[in-house]
């Protein structure tokens, strides 16, 4: 039984400890390096361990020191955050294989390794929090890695990018320690499931609806939903782009996966206000972030406010509030991380090969490197929503519990966004792939100086590429899981009982 | 007392939002640091004032008696206030960064990471 519980906290230790031991071995960054593949590649196999035992349908608790529940602190791992945790892992391991070569000696030696680590430990860690000032602590340690890979190397577009980026998340900790403290105060405990149970004694409906607010504004600013995301655009085109790659695959991630949670859980008394906000903002998220990306020139610029239109399908799927459309959401979650973080790689690779990011300047890839239009056209049509990808059964999924909902306005406002993220895919596609090679090259961020071996940036993307078709072809059991995860979640029951009545 | 902490944890917020409107990178931190405060205030007040005893059990006796203060806000504050610190400190370093880098402290100017590219 007790190796049971701890399999929830392997996961999690791995990164942590792995952190600590590059940060021991601060001069020998080649260590450090293969050091966090190695601890990823454990990381992996943990969580897919915790996934194993979780997929029973059986919850994992672990009440941290023998507390028992509503006193202690809570670790949980039901089918939803074990999924989560593995994601984590997978993207954690692959980007790591592609920062070797990827990111400079400069950025490696002054704690690049040891900060990848402590993000990782940061986002797996939030996805097993039982308690909410839990949630607020991993969140913190999520944040201040990400700060600091942020700013690393200290190039003026990263320090101007980090201003509204640390702006906009510490206003988010604190409106989200403002939530916390009003729902203590009207249920007088932190603890997910305890706070589930009596949030629905208090007798002021209406705080508890307050209460909700501060907290989808503040996972909101996370997960960057409309009108909320200023900070993501500015920011996440500007460290390199295998920092990026883990930023738009999992921090936003965290952000859904935290209104999921509680929007599952914790307020569901007023669904008929909740989650019609939720649904307008779904609406928004999506309209506005593909056509943000319409204007924009630059690789990764585009791909940025690309984030910010796939963030709304998942939030559509938390609004339309039914296990299918839940599913969807969880389904979408997994198949974006993937797809984003690969097309965010390639976008590395096309900078390797040519030098820059600016549409404009580069082209004539296809002609060059034929299978490398292949690992972009693969995750972009899957982003679109194309069969036989991934991303098609993501948006069916929604779509078909949309219009199970009645909710037809939205479904073809999902529709009509996928077909928007197809022309800005296109618009890629031509400019870099299709058009000439433009033969004056002066960008002033121009890169310069080699990266390590071009087979360590090609082989993760080949592996996240092969991801999203398999996900596609062999939907079945991936789909079984995203919907049990949901019917779990749907089932808050289970939730409550398994976490309050241990021991 | 409520009252006066309600008012308080009021002029705070106000007080921060209003520093984080301005243009300048400087009062930008200031009012980070008062919206850490003022939440930090928020979270003491709601978490119930009372004169009562320190929540500490006597050597002598098994459980608690009489009437006891609430230990877990304080609890929570104290760690929120670590968490801030440390990204305020982090916070102060940037903006001198961004001032040595830019040489500017005006918030307006610094767009160049918003304004999308040019076409051709």
């Amino acid at each position: 039984m007790i190796m049971k519980e701890l399999s929830i906290l392997y996961p999690v230790f791995v990164p942590f400890a792995t952190a600590i031991v590059c940060l021991i071995a601060w001069r020998n960054p080649r260590f450090q390096g293969w050091l966090t593949i190695a601890g990823m590649g454990t990381m992996l196999f943990f969580a897919f361990s915790l996934f194993q035992e979780a997929s029973t349908g059986e919850i994992i608790v672990l009440q941290s020191g023998g507390w028992i529940a509503p006193y202690g602190i809570t670790l949980a791992a039901d089918i939803f955050s074990s999924v989560m945790v593995m994601l984590t892992a997978f993207i954690g391991f692959i980007v790591a294989f592609y920062s070797v070569p990827y990111i400079d000696p400069g950025r490696k030696s002054f704690g690049f390794w040891p900060l990848y680590n402590f993000l990782i430990f940061g986002v797996s860690g939030a996805f097993i929090a039982g308690d909410i000032f839990n949630l607020y602590v991993w969140f913190e340690i999520m944040l201040i890695s990400s700060f600091v890979l942020l700013v690393l190397g200290g190039k003026k577009s990263q320090l101007e990018g980090a201003v509204k980026y640390v702006t906009l998340n510490f206003l988010s900790s604190a409106i989200f320690l403002a939530g916390i403290g009003i729902l203590y105060s009207l249920t007088g405990t932190l603890n997910f499931a305890d706070v589930a149970l009596r949030v629905q004694q208090v007798e002021e409906k209406g705080l508890v609806t307050l209460a909700s607010m501060f907290f989808l504004v503040s996972f909101g600013i996370k997960a960057a939903i409309f009108p909320l995301f200023f900070w993501l655009p500015a920011s996440y085109h500007t460290p390199p782009v295998a920092v990026a790659a883990v930023f738009a695959g999992l921090l936003t991630k965290v952000g859904v996966y935290s209104l999921i949670r509680a929007f599952t859980l914790i307020f569901i008394l007023d669904i008929n206000y909740t989650h019609s906000v939720i649904m307008f903002i779904s609406a928004f998220t999506m309209t506005v972030g593909v056509i943000g990306a319409a204007v924009q020139y630059d690789f990764r610029r585009v791909l940025s406010f690309h984030s910010v239109s796939q963030i709304g399908y998942m939030v559509m799927g938390l609004a339309i509030f039914t296990p299918l459309a839940i599913a969807g959401a969880l389904f979408y979650m997994i198949h974006h991380s993937i797809v984003k973080t690969s097309l965010f790689l390639v976008s590395g690779v096309v900078r390797h090969l040519r030098g820059s990011f600016k549409l404009k300047y580069i082209g004539g890839i296809y002609r060059d490197f034929p299978w490398l239009a292949f690992l972009f056209l693969i995750p972009a049509l899957s982003l679109a929503g194309l069969p036989p990808f991934s991303g098609f059964w993501a948006k069916f999924i929604l779509v078909k519990a949309g219009i199970e909902a009645d909710l037809i306005w939205l479904v073809l406002i999902s529709l009509a966004v996928g077909l928007l993220t197809l022309f800005s895919m296109t618009k890629i596609w031509n400019e870099v792939f299709w058009t000439n090679e433009p033969e004056k090259h002066n960008d002033p961020e121009s890169f310069s100086g080699s990266p390590g071996p071009l087979w360590m940036m090609i082989l993760p993307v080949a592996i996240m590429v092969a991801a999203t078709v398999l996900m596609g072809i062999f939907i079945a059991p991936f789909f079984e899981v995203v919907m049990n995860a949901a019917e779990q979640l749907m089932n808050r029951d289970l939730y409550i009982q398994t976490i309050l009545n241990m021991r | 007392m409520e009252l006066l902490l309600a008012i308080l944890t009021g002029a705070l917020y106000s007080a921060a939002f209003y520093m984080m409107l301005r243009r300048s990178l400087v009062k930008l931190m200031i009012g980070l640091v008062l919206l850490g405060h003022a939440s930090n205030l928020l979270i003491f007040t709601l978490g119930r004032l009372s004169k009562y005893n320190p929540p500490v059990i006597p050597s002598d006796v098994e459980v608690m008696t009489g009437i006891f203060s609430d230990p877990v806000p304080q609890a929570l504050i104290l760690t929120a206030i670590v968490i801030g610190f440390g990204i305020q400190t982090f916070a102060i370093v940037l903006i001198k960064r961004v001032y040595q880098e830019t040489g500017s402290d005006d918030l307006d100017k610094l767009i160049s990471t918003d304004i999308p590219e040019s076409s051709k």
